[in-house]
């Protein structure tokens, strides 16, 4: 391996880890926020992608069907419970969230495909339509057992993972999209190619990363989920609510996600369930972070992207192998580092 | 349900399994070999998760590396399945004791992602190795022969899968009523109780992990001679959540449970295959596991403890007979009253900058209740934590009975013979009290996973239960010996708690604040109870805040602050001292 050589796997392994750090950071938010390892995540960065493809091409995304199903769903249980508990003025509020601004999205998205957007648009909406996903599935399927184990948490992660694959094959089909590039621009630096598409990549993810810190420490909302994440009941006690906490963080989420599907479908084409690997590599770097800090996540999934792009140098058939098997020691290593404290562990 | 009820049901159901391919079609034969194969691995799961907690997504990958290995061996180098077999099942226990080694040690969620990471590494293995054909699989494998009869029909495999499934099923079973299945139904819930009681939970949990990969294997060989190819994608991470999805839609925990589970989800499989068509058209395919993901869902959501769990509660219970006299398990000999048991030289524990004990000295002879008392944070419970082994001291020394336990784990400390309780009272709420107890003597007994599943470890368990059985008579609790634990009034579970550490035969019996959170009256019989276990020359040493109990109790009463001892001595002598008043009471001045 020369220098040159290494130095393009480095510039292609910092744009991968950029991709990894938005979903991992979205990933991370989730977790310390409802406890849910959310596998589903790559799915929503890949769905992003393939919606985008289809209002390039001006079709109707497969995802407007999945928002409405999902909404109306999710109404459905929260006005039943509503109901259930004799909350008959929270209704129409319930309804609102749950069914109205999806709704209102959903018919943005269609009208907007009537038209000749310019890119920035197209993306605007994509983003959009994708955003009620998470929010949503967390209300249908995360909220009724928002205090079971961690564990259990995570096995109706996987399980909502392979039904979201599946559900995204249906909607999207098998064909693989990869929409136009964001930018042509290129620059020479050392003799080296850079284009701007890696460096747009690189600059987001940096920015939502800052982003993030800032609206953790400087905003009231950051507060309370950072509060909700420390600490649930006290949070409770505290007049903030686990449900709205939750709800904030997979909207926070699905918008790093989105961008990342966005930024990574002009350079990988993107099948219905490309998002399975990006989410577990992204996640992967998440546990090098320890699944706390945000600094040390991004540090983490960077590392993941430079380790597949030299991985895939030595051999690309064996570099998810490589990544995966990596997990293994790090685990380790995070296992040595944290002292897990015997009252957490329930029977 | 007496045994010899089970045991007719069992022969029954035999008997149903052994007449069915008379009764049944070609495709439901077909269906029902790959049931048993299913099941195979769901038991194999059923103890790993069910039983120890250990949730495991990889199974699908040792069920791979199985099936390629016997596929490689027969298909592509000629062997005989026989040989097959053996590949698969070694090459399959040795990565799996690999990769059990190294992760567990790990703790709940992060356990079962590296299960996630490896079963994805190893299922993109199998596409990827030259000379396993690729993602095109293995085909034209050969069928199981036994003598020079071949398998080749689905009726004549169907009796070697059913055999070999009702064998793991026999074996479970008998897995679990045994030493080792109390240990690994204890795992659960932490390690603090697990290792106290002198189990080594790390062993314990590898063997179960590596029992679970072999039934995967058997499954494995089983598959790929059934179908007679292999290809890369019945092994992959989808896969490995359906085991899943039928280890715990049976019932966790429940060998037989993992059988219905199998059937139901391969039935529901074929039958969701019948029906998507209609709907869905030609994405039926990804629709199954869209279907099926989202039953599993709202399986976890409102019914977690499955099916068989369920059904048991409507059968009639069986009656519990106190366990027959049995030979009683050996005895340790008793050090003369009087002679010095633990000595604490000069112990210190830091927590970086914080020195919880400093420099504490005091003994405790044989026969003697010592009571260790100071305020809150005065550091007594780092000092009972030194002395049993889930600290280690930073420096000093603490001998027990001649040997220095200083160093030692806590299950070194247990097999020493120091029995300790819990401040929070720490026991397993689903299993019977009499188990419960039973767990005490687990480090006296010694049959091992072999001779517990071939059931020859009778005599030994018999002594065991009796033992149990004899511990919660002298405590008085033998009338609550089958209910469940977790349904003991908070006073009768600390009794538990002792009834289990005398279960282990102790030198020296070290309590921690037994009587927190007991009624007045629940205290004096705790009292009595502590008296009776004196005159039987036990040796206690009682970490407790309540002055009345100590006082009345104890011979002599170490009494610590601020991690230092200020002073030793009689209860009366202690209870005048100045400084002992000052630590409580503030300066008297």
């Amino acid at each position: 391996m020369t220098l040159e050589i290494a130095a393009i796997l480095g510039i292609d392994g910092v744009a991968n880890g950029a991709i990894y750090i938005l979903v991992a950071i979205g990933l991370v938010l989730i977790f310390t926020v409802t406890r849910v390892i959310f596998v589903p995540f790559g799915d929503i960065a890949a769905f992003t992608a393939l919606t985008l493809a289809a209002l390039e091409n001006r079709q109707v995304p497969g995802t407007i069907s999945l928002v409405i199903a999902l909404a109306v769903i999710a109404a459905l249980i929260e006005v039943v419970s509503l109901v259930r508990r004799g909350d008959l003025h929270a209704v129409p509020r319930a309804l609102l969230f749950y069914l109205g601004l999806p709704l209102l999205v959903v018919a943005l998205v269609r009208f907007g495909i009537g038209f000749e957007l310019p890119m920035a648009a197209r993306i605007a909406l994509a983003i959009l339509l994708v955003l009620p996903i998470a929010p949503l599935l967390d209300r249908i399927i995360f909220r009724p057992i928002a205090d079971a184990s961690v564990l259990l948490l995570l096995i109706v992660s996987v399980s909502l993972h392979f039904a979201l694959s599946g559900l995204g094959l249906l909607f999207f089909g098998p064909e693989g999209v990869r929409t136009q590039p964001l930018t042509e621009a290129a620059f020479d630096v050392a003799g080296i190619l850079i284009s701007g598409q890696t460096i747009l990549i690189v600059v987001t993810s940096v920015i939502f990363s800052i982003g993030l810190y800032l609206f953790f420490d400087y905003t009231l909302t950051g507060k309370a989920l950072h509060a909700t994440a420390v600490n649930r009941t006290g949070a409770r006690l505290m007049g903030i609510r686990p449900a709205r906490s939750g709800a904030i963080a997979y909207i926070l989420g699905s918008l790093m996600a989105g961008t990342s599907g966005v930024l990574i479908a002009p350079v990988n084409t993107i099948f219905y369930d490309s998002g399975f690997l990006l989410g577990l590599k992204a996640f992967v770097g998440a546990i090098i972070g320890g699944l706390v800090g945000y600094p040390s996540t991004a540090l983490g999934a960077l590392f993941v992207g430079l380790l597949e792009s030299f991985a895939s140098f030595q051999s690309s058939a064996l570099k998810e192998v490589i990544v995966f098997s990596l997990l293994i020691p790090i685990l380790i290593w995070r296992s040595l580092a944290s002292t897990h404290s015997e009252e957490d562990i329930e029977e | 349900m007496s045994p010899n009820h089970i045991r007719a049901a069992g022969v029954a159901a035999a008997l149903l399994l052994l007449a069915a391919p008379y009764a049944l079609n070609s495709f439901s034969i077909t269906l029902m070999n790959y049931i048993g194969v299913y099941a195979l691995v769901a038991i194999g799961l059923a103890l790993l998760t069910g039983v120890s907690g250990i949730v495991s997504f990889g199974q699908a990958a040792f069920v791979g590396i199985a099936a390629y290995a016997t596929a490689w061996a027969t298909a592509v180098n000629d062997y005989s399945p026989w040989i097959g077999l053996l590949l698969a099942i070694a090459l399959t226990c040795s990565i799996a004791a690999f990769l059990g080694l190294v992760t567990l040690k790990l703790q709940g969620h992060f356990l079962s992602l590296s299960t996630l990471a490896w079963g994805l590494a190893i299922a993109f293995l199998f596409g990827n190795i030259d000379g396993l054909g690729h993602f095109n699989g293995i085909a034209n494998i050969p069928p199981i022969a036994i003598g020079p009869f071949e398998l080749l029909s689905g009726t004549q495999i169907y009796y070697l899968i059913w055999v070999i499934v009702i064998a793991a099923l026999v074996l479970a079973y008998n897995l679990l009523d045994s030493r080792v299945g109390r240990a690994m139904r204890t795992l659960r819930g932490g390690n603090l109780l697990v290792e106290s009681l002198g189990v080594d939970a790390f062993r314990i949990k590898l063997a179960v992990f590596v029992i679970a990969a072999l039934l995967a294997a058997i499954s494995g060989w089983l598959y790929a001679h059934l179908g007679r190819f292999v290809s890369p994608t019945p092994f992959e991470a989808k896969m490995g959540i359906e085991y899943l999805m039928m280890a715990m839609i049976g019932g966790s925990g429940s060998p037989i449970g993992a059988v219905v589970g199998a059937a139901l989800i391969t039935l529901l499989k074929d039958y969701v295959q019948d029906i998507l068509p209609l709907i869905a058209g030609g994405a039926s395919g990804q629709l199954e596991i869209v279907a099926f993901s989202f039953l599993f869902i709202l399986f976890l959501q409102n019914a977690r403890n499955g099916i068989v769990p369920y059904v048991t509660r409507f059968l009639p219970k069986s009656a519990e007979a106190p366990p027959a006299p049995a030979t009683p398990l050996p005895r340790r000999q008793q050090p003369a009253p009087g002679t010095p048991l633990l000595e604490v030289q000069d112990a210190e524990k830091r927590f970086q900058g914080l020195i919880a004990v400093n420099k504490v000295n005091f003994e405790i002879r044989a026969g003697e209740i010592v009571g260790l008392i100071g305020p809150n944070g005065a550091g007594k419970s780092t000092m009972f934590n030194l002395i049993t082994g889930a600290l280690r001291a930073t420096s000093g020394q603490i001998r027990f009975a001649g040997l220095d336990v200083t160093r030692s784990a806590q299950r070194e400390a247990s097999r020493a013979g120091i029995a300790r309780t819990f401040q929070h009272v720490k026991l397993r709420p689903r299993m019977s009290v009499l188990d419960n107890v039973a767990l005490g003597a687990y480090q006296r007994t010694g049959a091992s996973f072999l001779s517990s599943a071939l059931r020859l470890d009778r005599a030994e368990e018999a002594s065991a239960r009796y033992e149990a059985w004899q511990q919660l008579e002298r405590v008085g609790l033998a009338d609550k010996a089958f209910e469940q634990a977790g349904n003991l009034a908070l006073g009768q579970q600390r009794v538990l708690e002792i009834a289990r550490a005398l279960a282990s035969d102790p030198v020296l019996l070290v309590l921690d604040e037994p009587a927190a959170g007991l009624r007045r009256q629940e205290k004096i019989a705790l009292a009595e109870l502590l008296r009776s276990l004196r005159a039987q020359h036990l040796t206690i040493l009682l970490v407790e805040h309540d002055m009345e109990l100590v006082m009345n109790l104890v011979d002599r009463i170490v009494v610590m602050d601020f991690g230092t001892k200020i002073c030793e001595g009689l209860p009366a002598d202690v209870r005048n001292d100045p400084r002992v008043q000052e630590a409580y009471l503030g300066g008297v001045s």
